[in-house]
Order: structure tokens, then C-alpha cells, then sequence
């Protein structure tokens, strides 16, 4: 096998072919429709980009910024409104708190079990497995926290509400496993088999192996696989706007019900806000800052796979 | 004397680490076992509290305000008619895109701009999709929060995923191949459509399935359109029995979908609703298992027969 050359560079297999000029333009025009075709990713984050920005921007002509990130309370569909996104923002971090303490150990867990210790058989039955419960639809999943995970909870806690940020973080956390361990143990998997070797010359046990060779080497592949989990965190919807409750509440405690960014917009849109009402810019803004957020984590993501590629 | 203090010395830190080595199986193994438990207990839970709403009746009838006479039938007609409109838009915009990102694309900034945006699409929240829908769609093109509107939303958001299982199926087809079609004299069209893509059309195939399983389930954008939640009668039929036997007026109709559904019971007080949500579930959660099912068994055939 040597080195693959990208398809794209070959050119055209003959001059003369710009001779045929029918068969010539045909080829340009599909060419161009193909471009289109995947220009339009740049135009989905641009109008993304547009019309978050552009709601806000009325939105914050009623309420100051400065209001909108100290304020304590999220009130504005009440007659006496408050506009602080500070409540939301604390139940979006509590909950994905709760959720990757479960799903970053058990993740890497995992993948240190699947890349460094099973048997092929049983990587071969478990990383389908685990690709089959991270395709369970979300909404099935704030379903068992809300009617399975919270009372088993409460049979721990008596004072656990019926609603709670622990009972939604902790099935987010389970939910989000399969992301993290299959990239850690794709990072995991691409160190060169000679380092193993190496490691296990000099007698080096099968974990001493993984944390101190395998896991050093693939860290930039382990971090982007961190970074993916906290951003699906941060943007999960259904669990917490199921199983957390949708009070907007300025909480640190797990044990309490509280709203997220998301719960907000699901709220908002299970109402009927009239197009162009300060409630219905209200969802932009909040969106604005989760978009904010996740891109922020994307691009660090980026950034570091695109590292983890060159290394080797 | 000495020596045996130091063998014993190094038995001891032997045995040391071999702890940790099986300390740390040991963690694997019960970390992989949680992950198996919450799906038997995630599946078991919905089985008992959904198995017995499961009759025939449930798939036929629409949803009603009694528990036991609510069905899912508008439910999965919507689904069915949302998951066509994403598919027709998803499938050709995505594999275009992977064409030409993977056959065409030259090495330059704008190529950069573009692989950067579909890695970043990928990892924006479903909800933002439903905000871009609800600005977007619903009222600067004025679609509406008909099946048209949820289809190419849902499209939009599964276009990553189905642009990335292309660009990975055409990666594996050996130069070779595009070789020989140039020898023979074919353009860079004819090799693409002719050699390329139906070589590696199970590939791409894979990707597409996968990433409608995840469509089924989508419920945040949904939600965010302001689809309706209670629709108790069914579109008009595609299909007509007068000329011109296809009709386009489902398009623009309100609907609901399974994920709705079954969250419009799940915020139900009643008992007997939430078993509903149950069976609701149970047919979802069936429903995207056998569709990655499925897409795990393409790949998993492909690359035992598929040999260059």
C-alpha cells in the first residue's frame, strides 16, 4: 500500500476533450452543481449565524446586555419581566456537570477496555452494541429518567422532587458514553502497534501500557472526544425538558428541579408566541448564547483532532 | 541476604501493578456491564409498561383524550411522510457534496471553509436547526409548520452525517479505478457516476440509513417549528386514483410525528397516558435498532466481501 493521492488530483485525462464542447460544458455544469451542493454547508451557518444574531439584535433593544448577564431571574413571560440568562445558563452547567462526571470515566473506561484489553470477539459484539444505545432516540431517554431513573432515585434520596437536574444529568451522562468511548478508542487504537511493543518489552503491564504510552500519545484524539461529549451535553433538549423540569431557578444543587437554555426554547415553542413578540426573541437570544457556547467547543474540538491527525 | 530483599522487593512491585492491571479490566468490564444494564432496564421498563398497549388497534387509531382508545396512527403516517421529504432533499444534496468534496474539490480556501463548516454543522444542536427552521422556513418562505417544513429541517440536520459516509465510502475506492475509466477516455463525470458511486453506493447507503435513524428521533426542531401535537386526521394520500394519480397537497399540511407524540403523553399526568408513551416508545426505539441494525450490518458485510 503506498501513499493514497486524494482523487482530486487528477485533471482531466485529456486537452483535447475541451475540443468536444457540449461534452465540456455538461462537465463544467455538473461540476458546479456539485459545488453547490456542498457550498450550501457554508450557507446553513451563515443564515444560522444571521438570524440568531438578527432576532437578538431587537431583542437587546428592549433589554439592555448588561441586564440580560447579571440579572438572577428569567422571567419574560411574566407581566413583571426579567431578562437574566444567568438561571438558565446555571441549570445548562449543573446538568452537564452531572452528565459528563458519568460520561467522561465511564467512557474512557471503556475504550481503555476495548483498545488495550478485550478479545476480539468482544470488541467485535460491544462497539456495535454501544453504537446501537447511542442511536436510542432522546426522547425515550427522558422517558426512562423521568418515570424509572427518578423514582429508583428517590428511593435513595426521599427528598428528591419529582423533577431534578441529578435524575436528567444522570441518564444525559449514560446517554452520551457511546460518544466519548468510541472516539477515545478510535484516538486509543491509532498509536502504532510499536509503541505497545516497546512498552511491554520493558515489562510494562497492559494498563501501565495504556495510561502511560497509549493514553499520552493520543491525547489530542481523547481531548476532542472530551470536548464532543461536554458540547452534546450542553445542547441536549429532551432529557433535561423532560426529566429536569422547566422552572427557570438560579440552582447549584443537583437535587433541585431547574430549566435549561433548551428547556426554555421547547417551553416557549410548546406555547403560542405570536411571530415578532419579545417572548418569541427571547428563544433567538437564548439560542444565540447556545450556539455561542457549542461553537466555541466545536472549533477547540476541530482544532485539536486536526493536531491528532498530523502526529502520525 | 540482600539480593532476597530485593527480589522480593521487585515481587512486590509486580504484584502491584498486576493489581492495577486487574483493577482496571475489572472497571472496564463493569463500566461496559452499566452501559448493558440501562439498556435491558431502559427496554425491559418499556416493554412492561408498553407491551399491553401494543395491539393493533394502537397503529390504527388516532390519538384520542381517553388513554385506551389513543393510537399512533397520525403519528407514524407523519413520520413516514416527513423521513420521504428529508430523505429527497438529505440523500442528493449529501452525496453531491461528498463528491465533490472527495473528486472535484481543489486544495484551496474556500474547500477549507467548506470542511470546516460540515464538521462544525455536525456538532450545532438540534435545537438551533429548529430555531433556523422556525426563522427561516416557517416565516421568511412562509412554508408554514406543514411536513414540508419538519422534512427539510430534519434534512438539513442529518446532511453532515450523510456528506461524511460518502466522502469515507468514494475514500475507499482505489485510484486504480478512476485510472482505467480515463485510459478508456471517460470524462471525470462519467468515471464518477459509472465507477465511482456505484462501487461504493453500500458504503453511502450505510450513512444514510444511520443518519435517518437519527431523524426519526429528532424532537427538539420539531417542537421548535411549533408543529401541533394533537392532529387527529391524516394528510391527504400522495397517491390518487384520477389523473395525475400524484398529488403534492400533503406537503403543506400540519402533522405529528412519533417523538411528538410520544412527549405530548409523556407531559400527560395520568398513568394510563405514559403507558401509551411507552408503546410509543417501544415502536421508536424498535424502529431506529432495526435501522442501525441494519447500517451495522452493511459496513459490517462490506467489509468482509468487498476485497480490491
Amino acid at each position: 500500500m503506498g501513499r493514497r493521492v486524494p482523487a482530486s488530483v487528477i485533471s482531466y485525462p485529456s486537452k483535447s476533450l475541451r475540443h468536444n464542447r457540449k461534452r465540456y460544458l455538461k462537465e463544467r455544469v455538473i461540476e458546479l452543481l456539485l459545488f453547490l451542493a456542498a457550498f450550501l454547508s457554508v450557507f446553513i451557518t451563515f443564515a444560522i449565524i444571521y438570524l440568531l444574531i438578527s432576532e437578538s439584535l431587537v431583542f437587546f433593544e428592549h433589554v439592555s446586555l448588561w441586564d440580560f448577564l447579571t440579572d438572577t431571574q428569567w422571567t419574560p413571560l411574566f407581566d413583571d419581566a426579567h431578562y437574566g440568562i444567568l438561571p438558565l445558563v446555571s441549570g445548562t452547567v449543573v446538568s452537564s456537570l452531572v452528565a459528563l462526571a458519568i460520561a467522561l470515566p465511564f467512557g474512557t473506561f471503556i475504550a481503555i477496555y476495548l483498545s488495550e484489553f478485550a478479545p476480539f470477539a468482544v470488541r467485535e459484539i460491544a462497539k456495535p452494541f454501544l453504537e446501537l444505545l447511542g442511536g436510542i432516540p432522546t426522547v425515550v431517554y427522558g422517558y426512562f429518567a423521568l418515570l424509572f431513573v427518578t423514582p429508583l432515585l428517590q428511593t435513595i434520596f426521599p427528598s428528591l422532587p419529582g423533577f431534578s437536574l441529578l435524575s436528567a444529568g444522570l441518564v444525559m451522562g449514560i446517554m452520551i458514553i457511546p460518544y466519548v468511548s468510541s472516539m477515545t478508542e478510535d484516538a486509543m487504537r491509532s498509536v502504532p502497534m510499536h509503541l505497545r511493543e516497546g512498552s511491554y518489552a520493558i515489562g510494562a503491564t497492559r494498563f501501565q501500557t495504556a495510561v502511560k504510552v497509549v493514553m499520552p500519545a493520543s491525547l489530542s484524539g481523547i481531548a476532542a472526544a472530551y470536548i464532543l461529549g461536554i458540547s452534546r451535553a450542553v445542547g441536549e433538549t429532551m432529557v433535561v425538558a423532560i426529566a429536569a423540569g422547566m422552572q427557570p431557578n438560579l440552582v447549584w444543587n443537583p437535587m433541585e428541579p431547574a430549566a435549561t437554555i433548551t428547556t426554555y426554547i421547547v417551553q416557549v415553542s410548546l406555547g403560542d408566541l405570536p411571530h415578532g413578540s419579545t417572548g418569541y426573541q427571547t428563544i433567538f437570544a437564548a439560542g444565540l448564547t447556545l450556539f455561542l457556547l457549542t461553537l466555541i467547543f466545536n472549533i477547540l474540538g476541530h482544532l485539536l483532532r486536526k493536531r491528532f491527525r498530523e502526529v502520525y | 541476604m540482600n539480593n532476597t530483599d530485593n527480589i522480593n522487593e521487585i515481587r512486590t512491585i509486580i504484584a502491584r501493578h498486576k493489581r492495577w492491571d486487574l483493577l482496571a479490566l475489572t472497571a472496564g468490564v463493569i463500566a461496559l456491564m452499566i452501559a448493558v444494564l440501562t439498556f435491558i432496564a431502559l427496554f425491559g421498563n418499556m416493554m412492561v409498561d408498553g407491551m399491553p398497549r401494543l395491539t393493533w388497534e394502537f397503529f390504527t387509531s388516532f390519538p384520542s383524550r381517553k388513554p385506551e382508545s389513543a393510537g399512533i396512527l397520525s403519528a407514524w403516517v407523519g413520520t413516514t411522510l416527513v423521513m420521504l421529504v428529508t430523505a429527497a432533499a438529505a440523500v442528493p444534496l449529501g452525496v453531491a457534496a461528498g463528491i465533490y468534496l472527495e473528486e472535484y474539490a481543489p486544495k484551496n480556501f474556500i474547500t477549507e471553509i467548506i470542511e470546516i463548516n460540515v464538521t462544525n454543522l455536525a456538532g450545532v444542536p438540534s435545537i438551533i436547526y429548529g430555531l433556523l427552521a422556525l426563522g427561516l422556513f416557517v416565516y421568511q418562505l412562509g412554508l408554514g409548520q406543514s411536513i414540508l417544513t419538519a422534512g427539510l429541517t430534519l434534512a438539513l440536520l442529518i446532511l453532515p452525517i450523510v456528506i461524511v459516509a460518502t466522502r469515507e465510502a468514494i475514500r475507499s475506492i482505489p485510484l486504480t479505478i478512476r485510472e482505467s475509466a480515463f485510459a478508456l477516455g471517460a470524462t471525470k463525470w462519467q468515471t464518477v457516476a459509472d465507477h465511482v458511486l456505484p462501487y461504493s453506493a453500500a458504503g453511502i447507503l450505510t450513512g444514510i440509513i444511520i443518519g435517518l435513524a437519527r431523524a426519526i428521533g429528532e424532537t427538539a426542531p420539531i417542537i421548535t417549528i411549533g408543529a401541533l401535537t394533537f392532529i387527529a386526521f391524516l394528510p391527504p394520500s400522495p397517491i390518487q386514483d384520477q389523473f395525475p394519480f400524484l398529488s403534492f397537497e400533503w406537503l403543506m399540511e400540519p402533522f405529528t410525528v412519533m417523538p411528538i407524540q410520544m412527549f405530548n403523553w409523556i407531559s400527560r399526568p395520568q398513568e394510563a397516558f405514559q403507558h401509551n408513551a411507552a408503546a410509543a416508545g417501544l415502536v421508536l426505539v424498535i424502529m431506529t435498532l432495526l435501522m442501525n441494525g441494519l447500517a451495522i450490518y452493511l459496513r459490517y458485510y462490506l467489509r468482509k466481501k468487498i476485497k480490491w
